[in-house]
Protein backbone atom coordinates (compact mmCIF):
# COMPACT_ATOMS: atom_id res chain seq x y z
CA UNK A 1 0.00 0.00 0.00
CA UNK A 2 1.37 3.76 -1.04
CA UNK A 3 1.81 6.45 1.46
CA UNK A 4 -1.38 8.15 0.19
CA UNK A 5 -3.31 5.12 1.23
CA UNK A 6 -2.05 4.66 4.50
CA UNK A 7 -2.68 8.00 5.34
CA UNK A 8 -6.39 7.45 5.00
CA UNK A 9 -6.10 4.67 8.01
CA UNK A 10 -8.86 4.94 10.36
CA UNK A 11 -7.61 2.24 12.92
CA UNK A 12 -7.46 3.55 16.30
CA UNK A 13 -3.57 4.25 17.46
CA UNK A 14 -4.20 1.91 20.18
CA UNK A 15 -5.48 -1.26 18.23
CA UNK A 16 -2.90 -0.31 16.06
CA UNK A 17 -0.62 -0.95 18.66
CA UNK A 18 -2.05 -4.03 19.55
CA UNK A 19 -2.15 -5.82 16.36
CA UNK A 20 1.42 -5.15 16.14
CA UNK A 21 2.62 -6.04 19.70
CA UNK A 22 0.11 -8.94 20.61
CA UNK A 23 0.47 -12.41 19.96
CA UNK A 24 -2.90 -13.48 17.60
CA UNK A 25 -4.02 -15.93 20.16
CA UNK A 26 -4.43 -12.66 23.50
CA UNK A 27 -5.24 -10.35 20.41
CA UNK A 28 -8.43 -12.57 18.98
CA UNK A 29 -9.74 -12.74 22.74
CA UNK A 30 -9.20 -8.95 23.36
CA UNK A 31 -10.66 -7.65 20.12
CA UNK A 32 -14.06 -6.50 20.14
CA UNK A 33 -17.09 -8.62 18.27
CA UNK A 34 -17.90 -6.98 15.23
CA UNK A 35 -20.61 -9.92 14.13
CA UNK A 36 -22.41 -11.87 16.40
CA UNK A 37 -24.58 -14.81 15.41
CA UNK A 38 -26.58 -16.54 17.47
CA UNK A 39 -28.66 -19.96 16.39
CA UNK A 40 -28.61 -19.28 13.19
CA UNK A 41 -30.80 -21.89 11.06
CA UNK A 42 -31.35 -21.55 7.73
CA UNK A 43 -34.05 -23.51 5.64
CA UNK A 44 -33.94 -24.10 1.96
CA UNK A 45 -37.35 -25.23 1.40
CA UNK A 46 -37.15 -28.22 3.82
CA UNK A 47 -33.76 -28.86 3.39
CA UNK A 48 -32.11 -27.77 6.57
CA UNK A 49 -28.45 -26.23 5.85
CA UNK A 50 -27.51 -24.60 9.18
CA UNK A 51 -28.07 -26.31 12.27
CA UNK A 52 -27.78 -23.65 15.48
CA UNK A 53 -24.65 -21.71 14.41
CA UNK A 54 -23.50 -19.43 16.79
CA UNK A 55 -20.28 -17.65 16.43
CA UNK A 56 -18.63 -14.16 17.37
CA UNK A 57 -16.50 -12.94 14.35
CA UNK A 58 -13.86 -10.38 15.80
CA UNK A 59 -13.47 -7.15 14.42
CA UNK A 60 -10.34 -6.35 12.73
CA UNK A 61 -9.38 -9.57 11.81
CA UNK A 62 -9.72 -12.20 9.19
CA UNK A 63 -11.98 -15.09 10.25
CA UNK A 64 -12.06 -18.02 7.43
CA UNK A 65 -14.73 -20.63 7.10
CA UNK A 66 -13.58 -24.04 6.10
CA UNK A 67 -15.79 -27.27 4.99
CA UNK A 68 -16.57 -29.88 2.45
CA UNK A 69 -18.69 -28.63 -0.62
CA UNK A 70 -22.52 -28.25 0.80
CA UNK A 71 -21.35 -28.24 4.40
CA UNK A 72 -23.35 -24.72 4.89
CA UNK A 73 -19.78 -22.40 5.10
CA UNK A 74 -21.25 -19.93 2.10
CA UNK A 75 -24.50 -20.22 3.32
CA UNK A 76 -23.93 -18.55 6.35
CA UNK A 77 -21.24 -15.97 5.03
CA UNK A 78 -24.56 -14.90 2.49
CA UNK A 79 -26.70 -14.57 5.71
CA UNK A 80 -24.15 -12.36 6.87
CA UNK A 81 -25.71 -9.54 3.75
CA UNK A 82 -28.77 -11.15 4.06
CA UNK A 83 -28.30 -12.34 0.36
CA UNK A 84 -30.00 -15.11 1.07
CA UNK A 85 -32.88 -12.93 1.14
CA UNK A 86 -32.99 -13.23 -2.60
CA UNK A 87 -33.76 -16.42 -2.64
CA UNK A 88 -37.47 -16.95 -2.06
CA UNK A 89 -37.78 -20.65 -0.57
CA UNK A 90 -35.03 -19.72 1.88
CA UNK A 91 -36.13 -19.30 5.27
CA UNK A 92 -33.62 -18.29 8.35
CA UNK A 93 -34.00 -18.60 12.24
CA UNK A 94 -32.20 -16.67 14.96
CA UNK A 95 -30.17 -13.92 15.15
CA UNK A 96 -26.98 -12.26 13.29
CA UNK A 97 -25.83 -8.65 14.89
CA UNK A 98 -23.57 -6.43 13.46
CA UNK A 99 -22.35 -3.97 16.32
CA UNK A 100 -24.92 -5.30 18.33
CA UNK A 101 -27.46 -4.18 15.72
CA UNK A 102 -29.93 -7.18 14.23
CA UNK A 103 -29.42 -7.23 10.56
CA UNK A 104 -32.57 -8.84 10.56
CA UNK A 105 -34.58 -6.17 12.08
CA UNK A 106 -37.12 -4.62 10.08
CA UNK A 107 -35.32 -1.20 10.22
CA UNK A 108 -32.96 -2.18 8.96
CA UNK A 109 -31.85 -1.00 5.16
CA UNK A 110 -30.84 -4.08 3.15
CA UNK A 111 -29.37 -1.51 0.60
CA UNK A 112 -27.53 0.02 3.30
CA UNK A 113 -26.25 -3.19 5.39
CA UNK A 114 -24.69 -4.32 2.18
CA UNK A 115 -23.22 -1.30 1.64
CA UNK A 116 -21.94 -1.89 4.92
CA UNK A 117 -21.14 -5.80 4.57
CA UNK A 118 -19.08 -5.97 1.10
CA UNK A 119 -19.03 -9.04 -1.11
CA UNK A 120 -16.27 -10.40 -3.23
CA UNK A 121 -17.01 -13.51 -4.92
CA UNK A 122 -15.53 -16.82 -6.35
CA UNK A 123 -15.62 -15.37 -10.18
CA UNK A 124 -13.90 -11.79 -10.82
CA UNK A 125 -17.47 -10.29 -11.94
CA UNK A 126 -16.95 -6.86 -12.73
CA UNK A 127 -19.66 -4.84 -14.28
CA UNK A 128 -19.24 -4.04 -18.18
CA UNK A 129 -18.17 -0.79 -17.94
CA UNK A 130 -14.75 0.70 -17.57
CA UNK A 131 -12.27 0.58 -14.66
CA UNK A 132 -12.96 3.64 -13.12
CA UNK A 133 -17.04 3.09 -13.03
CA UNK A 134 -16.29 -0.05 -11.98
CA UNK A 135 -15.02 1.90 -8.64
CA UNK A 136 -17.16 4.83 -9.38
CA UNK A 137 -20.97 3.21 -9.36
CA UNK A 138 -21.37 2.18 -6.07
CA UNK A 139 -20.05 5.54 -4.09
CA UNK A 140 -21.93 7.33 -6.75
CA UNK A 141 -25.36 5.95 -6.15
CA UNK A 142 -24.80 5.66 -2.24
CA UNK A 143 -24.27 9.84 -3.02
CA UNK A 144 -21.28 9.42 -1.25
CA UNK A 145 -18.95 11.52 -3.45
CA UNK A 146 -20.11 15.09 -5.13
CA UNK A 147 -18.23 16.17 -8.27
CA UNK A 148 -15.38 14.51 -10.89
CA UNK A 149 -12.55 15.90 -8.46
CA UNK A 150 -14.47 13.99 -5.52
CA UNK A 151 -14.98 10.82 -7.67
CA UNK A 152 -11.29 10.93 -8.87
CA UNK A 153 -10.01 11.09 -5.90
CA UNK A 154 -12.13 8.37 -4.98
CA UNK A 155 -11.46 5.85 -7.37
CA UNK A 156 -7.15 6.49 -6.89
CA UNK A 157 -7.46 5.60 -3.42
CA UNK A 158 -9.91 2.92 -3.47
CA UNK A 159 -7.53 1.64 -6.16
CA UNK A 160 -4.33 2.48 -4.68
CA UNK A 161 -5.94 0.26 -1.23
CA UNK A 162 -7.09 -2.48 -3.52
CA UNK A 163 -2.96 -2.68 -4.90
CA UNK A 164 -4.27 -2.22 -8.15
CA UNK A 165 -3.49 1.51 -8.88
CA UNK A 166 -0.08 1.57 -10.22
CA UNK A 167 -1.34 -1.21 -12.94
CA UNK A 168 -3.92 0.50 -13.82
CA UNK A 169 -3.76 4.44 -13.97
CA UNK A 170 -2.87 5.04 -17.56
CA UNK A 171 -6.01 2.79 -18.52
CA UNK A 172 -9.05 3.71 -16.37
CA UNK A 173 -11.33 4.08 -19.57
CA UNK A 174 -10.67 0.64 -20.66
CA UNK A 175 -13.39 -1.98 -19.45
CA UNK A 176 -12.07 -3.94 -16.30
CA UNK A 177 -13.22 -6.95 -18.33
CA UNK A 178 -9.92 -6.26 -20.08
CA UNK A 179 -8.06 -6.96 -17.09
CA UNK A 180 -6.31 -10.37 -15.81
CA UNK A 181 -8.18 -12.44 -13.76
CA UNK A 182 -5.97 -11.88 -10.89
CA UNK A 183 -6.29 -7.92 -11.79
CA UNK A 184 -10.14 -8.64 -12.03
CA UNK A 185 -10.15 -9.56 -8.94
CA UNK A 186 -8.08 -7.06 -6.91
CA UNK A 187 -10.75 -4.75 -9.08
CA UNK A 188 -13.47 -5.98 -7.31
CA UNK A 189 -12.17 -5.94 -3.87
CA UNK A 190 -11.37 -2.42 -4.61
CA UNK A 191 -14.96 -1.63 -5.83
CA UNK A 192 -16.39 -3.13 -2.06
CA UNK A 193 -14.21 -1.10 -0.68
CA UNK A 194 -15.34 1.83 -2.35
CA UNK A 195 -18.51 2.24 -0.26
CA UNK A 196 -16.40 1.79 3.02
CA UNK A 197 -17.75 -1.17 4.38
CA UNK A 198 -16.94 -2.22 7.64
CA UNK A 199 -17.11 -6.03 7.24
CA UNK A 200 -15.82 -7.62 3.68
CA UNK A 201 -17.08 -11.70 3.11
CA UNK A 202 -14.96 -13.12 0.49
CA UNK A 203 -16.40 -16.68 -0.95
CA UNK A 204 -13.14 -18.47 -2.15
CA UNK A 205 -11.89 -14.84 -4.12
CA UNK A 206 -8.99 -16.77 -5.21
CA UNK A 207 -9.88 -20.19 -6.82
CA UNK A 208 -10.16 -19.18 -10.11
CA UNK A 209 -6.25 -17.71 -9.73
CA UNK A 210 -3.47 -18.62 -10.46
CA UNK A 211 -0.31 -18.77 -7.22
CA UNK A 212 0.88 -15.29 -8.07
CA UNK A 213 -2.33 -13.76 -8.39
CA UNK A 214 -3.68 -15.52 -4.90
CA UNK A 215 -0.25 -14.14 -3.09
CA UNK A 216 -1.20 -10.71 -3.99
CA UNK A 217 -4.53 -11.33 -3.23
CA UNK A 218 -3.41 -12.66 0.37
CA UNK A 219 -0.89 -10.09 0.73
CA UNK A 220 -3.92 -7.71 0.04
CA UNK A 221 -6.58 -9.55 2.84
CA UNK A 222 -3.81 -9.24 5.47
CA UNK A 223 -3.47 -5.33 4.66
CA UNK A 224 -7.33 -4.50 4.67
CA UNK A 225 -8.22 -6.47 8.34
CA UNK A 226 -6.54 -3.15 9.83
CA UNK A 227 -9.28 -1.17 8.45
CA UNK A 228 -12.09 -3.77 7.51
CA UNK A 229 -13.57 -7.19 9.44
CA UNK A 230 -12.53 -10.00 6.55
CA UNK A 231 -14.79 -13.31 6.46
CA UNK A 232 -13.41 -15.62 3.93
CA UNK A 233 -14.97 -18.82 3.01
CA UNK A 234 -12.13 -21.03 1.28
CA UNK A 235 -11.43 -24.78 -0.24
CA UNK A 236 -7.67 -24.21 0.77
CA UNK A 237 -6.88 -25.34 3.99
CA UNK A 238 -3.04 -23.53 3.74
CA UNK A 239 -5.01 -20.42 2.59
CA UNK A 240 -7.20 -20.83 5.85
CA UNK A 241 -3.78 -21.21 7.79
CA UNK A 242 -1.99 -18.14 6.05
CA UNK A 243 -4.32 -15.40 5.99
CA UNK A 244 -6.90 -15.95 8.88
CA UNK A 245 -6.60 -15.66 12.40
CA UNK A 246 -9.52 -17.31 13.60
CA UNK A 247 -10.75 -20.26 11.78
CA UNK A 248 -14.53 -22.28 11.38
CA UNK A 249 -14.84 -25.97 10.60
CA UNK A 250 -18.25 -26.49 9.03
CA UNK A 251 -19.87 -29.90 8.37
CA UNK A 252 -22.95 -31.15 7.10
CA UNK A 253 -24.41 -27.85 8.51
CA UNK A 254 -23.11 -27.79 11.65
CA UNK A 255 -20.37 -25.58 12.93
CA UNK A 256 -18.50 -28.07 14.35
CA UNK A 257 -15.17 -26.56 16.20
CA UNK A 258 -14.07 -23.02 16.16
CA UNK A 259 -10.72 -21.44 17.68
CA UNK A 260 -7.87 -19.21 16.78
CA UNK A 261 -5.90 -20.86 13.59
CA UNK A 262 -2.99 -22.04 15.14
CA UNK A 263 -4.80 -24.12 17.24
CA UNK A 264 -7.61 -25.58 14.12
CA UNK A 265 -4.20 -26.97 12.12
CA UNK A 266 -1.71 -28.01 14.60
CA UNK A 267 -4.43 -29.65 17.39
CA UNK A 268 -7.86 -29.54 16.92
CA UNK A 269 -10.24 -31.16 19.12
CA UNK A 270 -13.21 -32.59 17.23
CA UNK A 271 -12.38 -35.86 15.14
CA UNK A 272 -14.34 -34.15 12.55
CA UNK A 273 -12.16 -31.51 12.01
CA UNK A 274 -9.10 -33.72 12.95
CA UNK A 275 -9.84 -36.13 9.65
CA UNK A 276 -11.13 -32.46 7.48
CA UNK A 277 -8.12 -31.21 7.35
CA UNK A 278 -6.20 -34.53 7.27
CA UNK A 279 -7.41 -35.17 4.52
CA UNK A 280 -9.23 -38.45 6.05
CA UNK A 281 -12.82 -37.67 5.03
CA UNK A 282 -14.47 -40.93 3.14
CA UNK B 1 -4.09 -44.05 12.88
CA UNK B 2 -7.54 -44.74 13.42
CA UNK B 3 -8.24 -43.65 9.83
CA UNK B 4 -6.45 -43.51 6.56
CA UNK B 5 -5.81 -40.66 4.10
CA UNK B 6 -8.09 -40.31 1.14
CA UNK B 7 -4.66 -40.41 -0.57
CA UNK B 8 -3.35 -43.75 0.36
CA UNK B 9 1.12 -42.46 -0.41
CA UNK B 10 0.52 -40.18 2.82
CA UNK B 11 0.11 -42.99 4.86
CA UNK B 12 2.73 -45.12 3.39
CA UNK B 13 5.11 -42.50 4.02
CA UNK B 14 3.80 -41.63 7.42
CA UNK B 15 4.27 -44.66 8.79
CA UNK B 16 7.57 -45.46 6.96
CA UNK B 17 8.88 -42.55 8.81
CA UNK B 18 7.76 -44.13 12.22
CA UNK B 19 9.32 -47.20 11.37
CA UNK B 20 12.64 -45.55 10.66
CA UNK B 21 12.55 -44.27 13.64
CA UNK B 22 11.90 -47.17 15.10
CA UNK B 23 15.01 -49.10 13.61
CA UNK B 24 17.36 -46.42 14.46
CA UNK B 25 16.28 -46.64 17.68
CA UNK B 26 16.81 -49.78 17.77
CA UNK B 27 19.79 -49.54 16.33
CA UNK B 28 21.02 -46.58 19.11
CA UNK B 29 19.32 -49.42 21.97
CA UNK B 30 21.96 -52.43 20.85
CA UNK B 31 24.77 -49.56 20.32
CA UNK B 32 23.96 -48.96 24.29
CA UNK B 33 23.94 -52.68 25.25
CA UNK B 34 27.03 -53.45 23.07
CA UNK B 35 28.97 -50.42 24.59
CA UNK B 36 28.45 -51.63 28.16
CA UNK B 37 28.97 -55.00 27.08
CA UNK B 38 32.41 -54.27 25.77
CA UNK B 39 33.33 -52.08 28.96
CA UNK B 40 32.58 -54.71 31.09
CA UNK B 41 34.64 -56.88 29.26
CA UNK B 42 37.50 -55.13 28.51
CA UNK B 43 36.79 -56.15 24.80
CA UNK B 44 38.97 -53.57 22.35
CA UNK B 45 37.80 -55.43 19.25
CA UNK B 46 34.02 -55.01 20.08
CA UNK B 47 34.43 -51.48 20.94
CA UNK B 48 35.76 -50.62 17.53
CA UNK B 49 33.16 -52.44 15.83
CA UNK B 50 31.04 -50.18 17.98
CA UNK B 51 32.71 -47.11 16.35
CA UNK B 52 31.88 -48.41 13.44
CA UNK B 53 28.51 -49.21 13.26
CA UNK B 54 27.38 -46.02 14.18
CA UNK B 55 27.56 -44.94 10.71
CA UNK B 56 24.45 -46.88 10.20
CA UNK B 57 22.70 -44.56 12.90
CA UNK B 58 23.77 -41.33 10.93
CA UNK B 59 22.92 -42.36 8.17
CA UNK B 60 19.33 -43.44 9.30
CA UNK B 61 18.99 -39.72 10.43
CA UNK B 62 19.50 -38.52 7.22
CA UNK B 63 16.90 -40.82 5.42
CA UNK B 64 14.65 -39.38 8.17
CA UNK B 65 15.28 -35.78 7.80
CA UNK B 66 15.49 -36.05 4.02
CA UNK B 67 11.57 -38.12 4.14
CA UNK B 68 10.31 -35.67 6.80
CA UNK B 69 11.28 -32.85 4.69
CA UNK B 70 9.68 -33.87 1.81
CA UNK B 71 6.55 -34.73 3.24
CA UNK B 72 6.18 -30.92 4.16
CA UNK B 73 7.10 -29.95 0.86
CA UNK B 74 4.85 -32.14 -0.92
CA UNK B 75 1.84 -32.90 1.44
CA UNK B 76 1.65 -29.97 3.57
CA UNK B 77 0.90 -31.87 6.88
CA UNK B 78 -1.97 -30.68 9.31
CA UNK B 79 -2.89 -31.36 12.91
CA UNK B 80 -1.74 -34.79 13.97
CA UNK B 81 -0.13 -35.39 10.61
CA UNK B 82 2.16 -32.67 11.06
CA UNK B 83 2.83 -33.42 14.84
CA UNK B 84 3.51 -36.79 13.80
CA UNK B 85 6.04 -35.24 10.50
CA UNK B 86 7.67 -32.40 13.28
CA UNK B 87 8.06 -35.10 16.22
CA UNK B 88 10.06 -37.41 13.51
CA UNK B 89 12.19 -34.66 12.30
CA UNK B 90 13.10 -33.61 16.42
CA UNK B 91 13.36 -36.95 17.94
CA UNK B 92 15.92 -38.23 14.66
CA UNK B 93 18.68 -35.94 16.13
CA UNK B 94 17.87 -37.25 19.74
CA UNK B 95 18.32 -40.81 18.92
CA UNK B 96 21.60 -39.75 16.61
CA UNK B 97 23.06 -38.03 20.08
CA UNK B 98 21.91 -41.68 21.47
CA UNK B 99 24.42 -43.09 19.24
CA UNK B 100 27.27 -40.51 20.28
CA UNK B 101 27.07 -40.75 23.37
CA UNK B 102 27.28 -44.88 22.70
CA UNK B 103 30.35 -44.85 20.54
CA UNK B 104 31.69 -42.54 22.94
CA UNK B 105 31.47 -45.08 25.61
CA UNK B 106 33.48 -47.68 23.35
CA UNK B 107 36.21 -44.58 22.64
CA UNK B 108 36.80 -44.43 26.45
CA UNK B 109 36.96 -48.40 26.92
CA UNK B 110 39.80 -48.94 24.14
CA UNK B 111 41.76 -46.25 26.73
CA UNK B 112 40.16 -47.96 29.59
CA UNK B 113 41.99 -50.99 28.56
CA UNK B 114 45.17 -49.58 28.76
CA UNK B 115 45.21 -49.57 32.44
CA UNK B 116 44.14 -51.66 35.24
CA UNK B 117 40.76 -52.24 35.85
CA UNK B 118 39.32 -50.08 39.03
CA UNK B 119 36.34 -51.23 41.08
CA UNK B 120 34.01 -48.39 40.60
CA UNK B 121 33.52 -49.51 36.85
CA UNK B 122 30.95 -52.84 38.22
CA UNK B 123 28.24 -50.14 38.99
CA UNK B 124 28.29 -48.95 35.73
CA UNK B 125 26.58 -51.67 33.98
CA UNK B 126 23.85 -51.16 36.55
CA UNK B 127 23.15 -47.59 34.85
CA UNK B 128 24.12 -48.44 31.77
CA UNK B 129 20.83 -51.29 31.60
CA UNK B 130 18.60 -48.11 33.26
CA UNK B 131 19.57 -46.17 30.66
CA UNK B 132 18.99 -48.95 28.06
CA UNK B 133 15.13 -49.55 29.16
CA UNK B 134 13.92 -46.15 29.09
CA UNK B 135 15.30 -45.43 25.34
CA UNK B 136 13.74 -48.73 24.46
CA UNK B 137 10.55 -47.89 26.20
CA UNK B 138 9.95 -44.07 24.87
CA UNK B 139 10.74 -45.60 22.07
CA UNK B 140 7.94 -48.42 22.47
CA UNK B 141 5.64 -45.72 23.66
CA UNK B 142 6.48 -43.30 20.27
CA UNK B 143 5.14 -46.37 18.44
CA UNK B 144 1.85 -47.21 19.94
CA UNK B 145 1.41 -43.41 21.61
CA UNK B 146 1.37 -44.49 24.75
CA UNK B 147 1.89 -41.37 27.22
CA UNK B 148 1.89 -43.31 30.33
CA UNK B 149 4.55 -44.78 29.09
CA UNK B 150 6.18 -41.70 27.82
CA UNK B 151 5.66 -40.23 31.08
CA UNK B 152 6.89 -42.86 33.38
CA UNK B 153 10.42 -42.64 31.31
CA UNK B 154 9.82 -39.08 32.37
CA UNK B 155 9.55 -39.77 35.65
CA UNK B 156 12.72 -42.21 35.55
CA UNK B 157 15.30 -39.85 34.91
CA UNK B 158 15.86 -38.94 38.41
CA UNK B 159 16.56 -42.27 39.67
CA UNK B 160 19.35 -42.47 36.69
CA UNK B 161 20.39 -38.74 37.59
CA UNK B 162 20.88 -40.27 41.43
CA UNK B 163 22.76 -43.35 40.43
CA UNK B 164 24.97 -40.39 38.13
CA UNK B 165 25.38 -38.41 41.17
CA UNK B 166 26.25 -40.91 43.67
CA UNK B 167 29.22 -42.68 41.67
CA UNK B 168 30.51 -39.47 41.17
CA UNK B 169 31.17 -38.95 44.48
CA UNK B 170 32.55 -42.65 44.71
CA UNK B 171 34.74 -41.73 41.79
CA UNK B 172 35.99 -38.32 43.23
CA UNK B 173 36.79 -40.41 46.42
CA UNK B 174 38.65 -42.68 44.64
CA UNK B 175 40.28 -40.34 42.74
CA UNK B 176 41.73 -39.02 46.41
CA UNK B 177 42.70 -42.22 47.64
CA UNK B 178 44.88 -42.86 44.83
CA UNK B 179 46.49 -40.47 42.50
CA UNK B 180 47.60 -43.18 39.64
CA UNK B 181 43.60 -44.27 39.22
CA UNK B 182 42.90 -40.39 37.73
CA UNK B 183 43.31 -41.15 34.27
CA UNK B 184 40.74 -44.34 34.08
CA UNK B 185 38.49 -42.86 36.97
CA UNK B 186 38.24 -40.07 34.57
CA UNK B 187 37.17 -42.00 31.87
CA UNK B 188 34.94 -43.95 33.76
CA UNK B 189 33.11 -40.28 34.90
CA UNK B 190 32.43 -39.75 31.20
CA UNK B 191 30.78 -42.84 30.42
CA UNK B 192 29.07 -42.55 33.47
CA UNK B 193 28.04 -38.94 31.94
CA UNK B 194 27.33 -40.52 28.94
CA UNK B 195 24.98 -43.11 30.21
CA UNK B 196 23.07 -40.14 32.37
CA UNK B 197 22.68 -38.08 29.34
CA UNK B 198 21.20 -41.04 27.43
CA UNK B 199 18.80 -40.77 30.15
CA UNK B 200 18.09 -36.93 29.52
CA UNK B 201 17.49 -37.64 25.81
CA UNK B 202 14.93 -40.37 26.73
CA UNK B 203 13.10 -37.67 28.91
CA UNK B 204 13.51 -35.31 25.86
CA UNK B 205 12.03 -37.76 23.78
CA UNK B 206 9.28 -38.42 26.12
CA UNK B 207 8.22 -34.89 25.91
CA UNK B 208 8.21 -34.76 22.22
CA UNK B 209 5.97 -37.93 22.55
CA UNK B 210 3.44 -36.30 24.95
CA UNK B 211 3.46 -33.16 22.43
CA UNK B 212 2.88 -35.71 19.33
CA UNK B 213 0.00 -37.13 21.24
CA UNK B 214 -1.45 -34.56 23.18
CA UNK B 215 -0.89 -31.41 20.72
CA UNK B 216 0.86 -29.42 23.23
CA UNK B 217 4.26 -29.33 25.18
CA UNK B 218 4.53 -31.19 28.71
CA UNK B 219 4.38 -27.66 31.43
CA UNK B 220 5.64 -29.79 34.53
CA UNK B 221 9.17 -29.12 35.72
CA UNK B 222 10.98 -31.83 34.98
CA UNK B 223 11.43 -34.30 38.85
CA UNK B 224 14.95 -33.72 39.29
CA UNK B 225 18.23 -32.68 37.92
CA UNK B 226 21.48 -34.33 38.24
CA UNK B 227 23.78 -32.65 41.76
CA UNK B 228 26.79 -34.04 40.79
CA UNK B 229 27.50 -30.48 38.54
CA UNK B 230 27.58 -28.64 41.70
CA UNK B 231 28.92 -31.55 44.08
CA UNK B 232 31.89 -30.35 46.19
CA UNK B 233 34.11 -32.89 48.08
CA UNK B 234 35.41 -31.66 50.89
CA UNK B 235 39.44 -32.99 50.29
CA UNK B 236 40.59 -33.13 54.32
Amino acid sequence: MTDAAMSEDNTPKELEAALEKAPETEAVKALPIKVRATDVNVFYGDNHALKDVTIDIPEHRVTAFIGPSGCGKSTFLRCINRMNDTIDICRIEGKIEIDDRDIYDRSIDVVQLRAKVGMVFQKPNPFPKSIYDNIAYGPRIHGMVAGKTDTDEMVEASLKRAGLWAEVKDRLAQPGTSLSGGQQQRLCIARAIAVSPQVILMDEPCSALDPIATARIEELIDELRRNFTIVIVTHSMQQAARVSQKTAFFHLGVLVEQGNTEQIFTNPVDKRTQDYITGRFG
Amino acid sequence: MPTEHIVTSFDEELSRLSDLISRMGGLAEVQIERSIESLQRRNTEEATQIIEADRAIDLLQTEIEELAIQMIARRQPLATDLRATVAGLKIAPHIERIGDYAKNIARRTIALNQHPPVKPMFTIPRMGRMARTMVQDVLDAFSNHDLAKARAVWERDAELDDMYDSLFRVLLTYMMEDPRSITSCTHLLFVARNIERIGDIATNIAELVHYQVEGEAMTEDRPKTDQASITVLDSN
